[in-house]
């Protein structure tokens, strides 16, 4: 898939996922859509796993440590097959797993979370059982800037450096706003990149809604080190009215505003296609 | 731990000291992980404390050591488990099911990966250190989470049958070890079943409701008031989830008062698991739970603290006489 493919799907994916939020009445739009880009190349140009290898042992795994923007997570699935899509309709509905954040009732998930600060702990643990069988699978997980005030995080940065875990890289979607406003004004957490390289890590940083530069900064080798990459990312990205606006953190847009957000990646598409 | 009169007692049962019951789950680990690969031993600075030295020697590849993380040690045996390891978290239950109580609620429980945790000195084994180092809640706050099997093993005989069962599950599992010696208890053909309580003595007086370490102290108290011809059943629940209801049920409706008998605090450890499953059935009886009240544990040791909540021989069998009269 060309870079160009990635872009336009990404039109249909925010689409998607805009769409599921109104529809359930709740989610977290503006992470959602500064992470889609990193996760529309994550499934449909990194992980090795698909609808019919997600039970193969030998498989790519990735842990959406921001479970919040489970609705980016969502749409990328349906679309890759999944589930069908028409799930969707049924997300934050009575009885329906489709829950506010990624369950493993959910095909394509690989562990509950939501809770901030539990992804990378447990994709160590996922990449020492890949090194202790030599198994060839690479394990991934996506931050949140915010969720980086847990200390858990920090506790999981030393043993994955200690471990020389390179089957492991934590993507930071590093929008620079979490509820409260700027992550600057809540808790400083820059500079990021000295930081977890003073840790030992293979610090990587790119623009987030770059597809060559992700895939770049997702595949290349890192011998004996993990792999920490800092996707800059603008939240609320592809709607012009929703970003940097911290607001959108889980704001759910009226039919007006969905409207306007829908007609915008309609002409962002269309604009895709004429340069085709 | 026992006073001269309850190892006199003890001799006359035929008892014979056995060691901790946290030696004993090393030894069972070490000797299924000798054939079993998959099996991996995570701790936290805490494989001297957990007895696993002998382990991480003869099976260096299978021990993760993630130094003193407790929360990055729960995700890291999740982690584990869900790419097929059988990993057991190996940490003091005081740190591990609270500083990391989100974790086994979140990565181990509600992710439903096959991983075991191993509380270690459970209960007031730390005694001497304070109340940092006592695990009086850990049932509590475990009870209260869903899909967790919660074995508290009362000697050596069940605690490794407890490791077996921990071995072989494709749930989550939480079992809690002491690390004084231990009294054996059990006959070697004795049959342990997790949710399946174990009779040691038949009584209609009085029922004594105990699980691990208090277990041998009940037994000894049924000795003591047979002496002065009451007749009491002593069950070892082993299992707080799931929890034998059938016997409980038994025993509260046959026996004329029901004492349970914990190193826990008295609020939602065995003793309130067993009051709802009588009251709700409505057999309502003469009924105390004895363990560690809500307030600021008596300094001592954990002999000390047992002996000042009245966790012995003679503690035990005054609370029934009182019951009883």
């Amino acid at each position: 898939m060309t870079d160009h493919d990635l872009q336009l799907k990404a039109t249909a994916l925010r689409r998607a996922m805009l769409r599921l939020i109104v529809n359930a009445g709740a989610g977290h739009t503006g992470g959602g859509l500064s992470c889609l880009d990193i996760l529309n190349v994550l499934y449909n140009r990194v992980l090795n796993v698909s609808p019919q290898t997600f039970t193969s042992p030998t498989r790519d795994r990735y842990v959406q440590s921001k479970g919040h923007c489970v609705e980016a997570l969502y749409a990328v699935l349906a679309d890759r097959g999944f589930f069908p899509a028409s799930d969707l309709d049924t997300v934050c509905h009575y009885q329906s797993h489709y829950v506010g954040h990624p369950t493993r009732h959910i095909p394509g998930v690989e562990m509950n979370t939501g809770a901030l600060g539990h992804g990378l702990p447990i994709c160590i643990g996922m990449a020492l059982a890949g090194k202790m069988d030599s198994a060839s699978y690479r394990v991934f997980t996506l931050l949140g800037d915010g969720e980086l005030a847990e200390g858990s995080n920090w506790e999981a940065g030393l043993a994955a450096a200690h471990y020389k875990l390179d089957n492991l890289t934590a993507i930071l979607d590093h929008n620079t706003l979490q509820i409260t406003g700027h992550t600057r004004d809540v808790m400083s957490n820059e500079p990021l990149d000295e930081k977890w390289r003073a840790f030992g890590w293979e610090v990587r940083s790119v623009n987030g809604h770059d597809y060559a530069a992700l895939t770049k900064a997702l595949t290349e080798p890192s011998p004996g080190k993990p792999v920490f990459v800092i996707a800059n990312t603008v939240k609320g990205k592809g709607v012009s009215s929703m970003e940097n606006v911290a607001k959108w953190h889980h704001g759910v847009p009226s039919e007006a505003e969905l409207k306007q957000a829908l007609a915008e990646l309609d002409a962002a598409e269309a604009k895709l296609k004429k340069a085709q | 731990m026992f006073t001269p009169a309850a190892k006199a007692t003890a001799e006359k049962l035929g008892l014979k000291m056995g060691r901790a019951n946290l030696e004993e789950f090393a030894a069972t680990l070490e000797e299924l992980a000798q054939t079993n690969p998959n099996i991996i031993a995570v701790t936290s600075d805490s494989r001297g404390s957990g007895k696993l030295a002998p382990f991480g020697k003869a099976l260096p590849k299978q021990i993760v050591e993630v130094g003193i993380a407790e929360q990055n040690l729960v995700g890291i045996t999740a982690g584990l488990a869900a790419c097929g390891k059988k990993a057991f978290g190996v940490s003091p239950s005081c740190f591990l099911t609270a500083r990391s109580l989100e974790q086994i609620k979140n990565d181990i429980c509600y992710s439903d990966v096959p991983a075991v945790l191993i509380g270690i000195s459970s209960g007031t084994s730390y005694g001497a250190l304070g109340t940092t180092h006592h695990s009086l809640h850990d049932l509590a706050v475990l009870r209260a989470i869903n899909n967790l099997t919660i074995i508290v093993p009362a000697d050596n005989f069940e605690s490794r049958q407890a490791i077996f069962f921990a071995a072989q599950s494709k749930k989550p599992v939480f079992v809690r070890f002491g690390k004084a010696a231990m009294y054996g208890l059990h006959k070697p053909e004795t049959k342990f079943e997790v949710g399946k309580a174990i009779t040691l003595r038949e009584g209609n007086d009085v029922a004594f409701i105990a699980n691990g370490e208090t277990v041998v102290h009940a037994v000894l108290a049924a000795a003591l008031l047979a002496e002065r011809g009451i007749q009491s059943r002593v069950l070892s629940v082993h299992s707080v989830k799931p929890l034998d209801t059938k016997a409980i049920l038994k025993a509260g409706r046959e026996c004329k008062a029901v004492v349970t008998v914990e190193e826990h605090m008295v609020n939602g450890g065995l003793g309130e698991a067993v009051a709802s499953t009588l009251l709700q059935a409505g057999a309502c009886k003469p009924f105390r739970i004895v363990g560690i009240p809500d307030e600021e544990t008596v300094p001592g040791a954990q002999a000390d603290i047992f002996r000042h909540y009245g966790i012995s021989m003679e503690g035990l069998s005054e609370t029934a006489l009182n019951l009883l009269k």
